[in-house]
């Protein structure tokens, strides 16, 4: 196991710098680049710009600038906001709960649906169930999010009254039912593309563990159908599931952006918007690093839980 | 020779059992009908509908479909939003095209360079791939986007840039089976340069996993153009394009539905339809099935 994860940890660690070189060429392609904050500055002349450009060493060579910039991010010094000069981690972290309580329970309804579905299609293997969840998952897959979210709030908030078309609380009311209330259709809207995409692996991976020798003794020792499906089948299916959710950190949150537009929703994908249209830019690479930093982490720890689990990765 | 011409004989290609088994596939032929639909639309509708994509009416606004020759109504400036639409269709689908054979031409290269290389130089590529796999698309999208102008070109290559290493992956994987192949030896004992078999011999075998890739490459091209400029960073107006005309809607949500429903219809419809492709041609093609 020490072996296993001294490997992964240096994987996740040379990940981290390729992603942090990344994040500084596109830091150099905005607009004045690190300048960017006084060139906004209507009291600042070229000259002043100069000499801020000669004091902060923007002079210097590329690499050397890298080298200062990832250090300052090591030590957690992300740059302050233009807008009102707040850390930038301390604006990032108000954001980040919104996000993630938005990206968990639309994660828990991808996974409850996208598994039943997965496991239903697999064990009724051709039927018109199977064929339907196919075709359903292609197109769900089709379907931008942010117009399945202005379809959604057409319907059940515009005609139907039912549900909220946005915000996460009403002003004056913070009871947690409020709340549940605001989260159902922008989380059932970010789920929609992950259903898709678990019930089809879930289905594979179903179908694998279905022909293992291990359902075979189970069958033969006589349990029913049933237990041999929810106990034996189910429990291996899972287990890649884990590396999938890792995997899909990246497009969940890219869906959260959106949902949060559309639903006015106070999270790090409506902070990115707003900061990119007061050209914030100290914040949108906050956020740009922050959130790949979070999906190398998510990674990590789904590599890690999964290694827990099943005995044959650590050792093999 | 190539995966395609393998299967298909010198004449009658069409009775090969690639295209067999393509047109067998019905979802596929469903896509191919749609999207051929589609570009008939986009190319000939504007010139066959009443009124320019441009023109301005402003007492004809908000007016809703199959009001008098507006078929799909109007728009907030009163412009007609199928004229409009199939304006749209032209940026979308020529954005998400060229996003599709720039993202599969640097895909291809680095996978093929990093499968036949290997050794240093192909855990380099690779662990670049991962490195842009860790952003969000939409962010490392939008954060580009930002920095450099958004014209039409300029969003096909933002889009290509972050939507290219999926093929990449595909390739690698491909190339670095088809490296220890008894072709590829003999091309080796027979002096070939690197450049050479890579290009020449090992390339054209792996032709198959790319088609299907890159079919599915276009998929994902409409759909984060629409996303980029739904949020106002991809294509600007006047030019319309799918995602743009759906940029305002939002407000009009209660009065005027037609104008959010209408673009982003067209846009699962492409998107379905290239999906459906894809799947058509990854079980014509005989192309592992390891993705979704």
């Amino acid at each position: 196991m020490r072996g296993f994860l001294l490997n992964r940890l240096s994987q996740s660690l040379i990940l981290l710098l390729i992603v942090s070189v990344i994040g500084f060429l596109v830091l150099n392609l905005l607009p004045g680049g690190p300048l960017a904050q006084f060139g906004l500055d209507p009291g600042m002349t070229q000259d002043d710009l100069d000499r801020l450009k000669e004091q902060l060493g923007l002079n210097r060579p590329l690499l050397m600038q890298y080298f200062d910039w990832a250090w300052r991010l090591l030590q957690g010094d992300w740059g302050h906001s233009f807008r009102d000069g707040t850390p930038v981690l301390a604006v990032i972290g108000r954001h980040v709960p919104a996000t993630l309580l938005l990206m968990g329970t639309s994660t828990a309804i991808a996974i409850a649906i996208g598994t039943w579905i997965g496991i239903r299609g697999a064990t009724h293997r051709y039927s018109l169930f199977d064929h339907m969840a196919t075709i359903g998952a292609m197109v769900a897959l089709s379907i931008p999010t942010f117009w399945f979210g202005l379809v959604g709030i057409y319907i059940f908030s515009l005609q139907l009254g039912w549900l909220p078309a946005g915000n996460m609380y009403t002003i004056g009311d913070g009871s947690v039912l409020n709340y549940l209330h605001h989260l159902i259709l922008p989380s059932i809207v970010l789920s929609l593309v992950h259903v898709a995409i678990w019930s089809r692996y879930m289905r594979t991976a179903t179908l694998d563990a279905i022909s293992q020798d291990f359902v075979k003794t189970a069958r033969a020792k006589g349990l029913s159908e049933r237990r041999v499906i929810m106990k034996h089948v189910v429990g291996n299916a899972l287990l890649p599931m884990i590396t999938l959710a890792g995997v899909q950190l990246p497009s969940i949150l890219t869906g959260a952006l959106v949902t949060e537009t559309v639903f006015t929703w106070p999270g790090m994908g409506r902070l990115f918007l707003d900061s990119l249209g007061y050209s914030d830019y100290p914040v949108v690479m906050g956020l740009l690093m922050f959130s790949a930093i979070l999906v190398i982490l998510g990674n990590l720890i789904a590599d890690i839980a999964v290694a827990i689990v099943d005995p044959r990765i650590r050792l093999g | 020779m190539t995966a395609l011409a393998a299967n298909a004989g010198p004449s009658r290609w069409w009775r090969s059992r690639t295209v067999r088994r393509f047109t067998s596939h019905h979802l596929a032929l469903l896509g191919v009908a749609m999207i051929t639909l589609l570009t008939l639309a986009c190319v000939f509708g504007p010139h066959l509908l009443p009124y320019d994509s441009l023109y301005i009416d402003l007492r004809a606004r908000f007016s809703p479909p199959l009001t008098g020759d507006h078929y799909l109504g109007t728009d907030p400036l009163g412009r007609d939003v199928a004229a409009r639409l199939f304006m749209a269709g032209r940026t979308s689908l020529l954005v998400a095209f060229f996003a599709m054979l720039l993202s599969t031409l640097i895909g291809t290269l680095v996978g093929v360079i990093a499968g036949y290389r290997g050794g240093w130089i192909g855990a380099a590529l690779m662990r670049t791939v991962d490195g842009f796999l860790s952003f969000p698309s939409i962010f490392l999208l939008l954060a580009l986007a930002a920095a450099l102008k958004p014209s039409p070109a300029m969003v096909t290559v933002i889009v290509a840039v972050t939507s290219w290493m999926e093929v990449a992956r595909i390739v690698e994987a491909e190339v670095r089976s088809l490296r220890e192949r008894e072709f590829v030896l003999a091309g080796r004992m027979l002096g070939l340069s690197g450049a050479h078999i890579m290009f020449r011999e090992i390339l054209p075998n792996a032709m198959g996993p790319i088609i299907v890739a890159a079919t599915l490459t276009v998929a994902h091209a409409i759909l984060l153009e629409a996303y980029i400029s739904f949020l106002g960073y991809g294509i600007q107006p006047p030019l319309p394009s799918w995602g743009n005309m759906l940029e305002g809607a939002q407000q009009y949500l209660d009065s005027a539905p037609w104008l959010a429903i209408i673009p982003g219809a067209a846009i699962t419809i492409a998107v379905t339809s290239f999906n459906f492709i894809g799947d058509g041609l990854r079980d014509a093609l005989d192309v592992r099935d390891d993705r979704v």
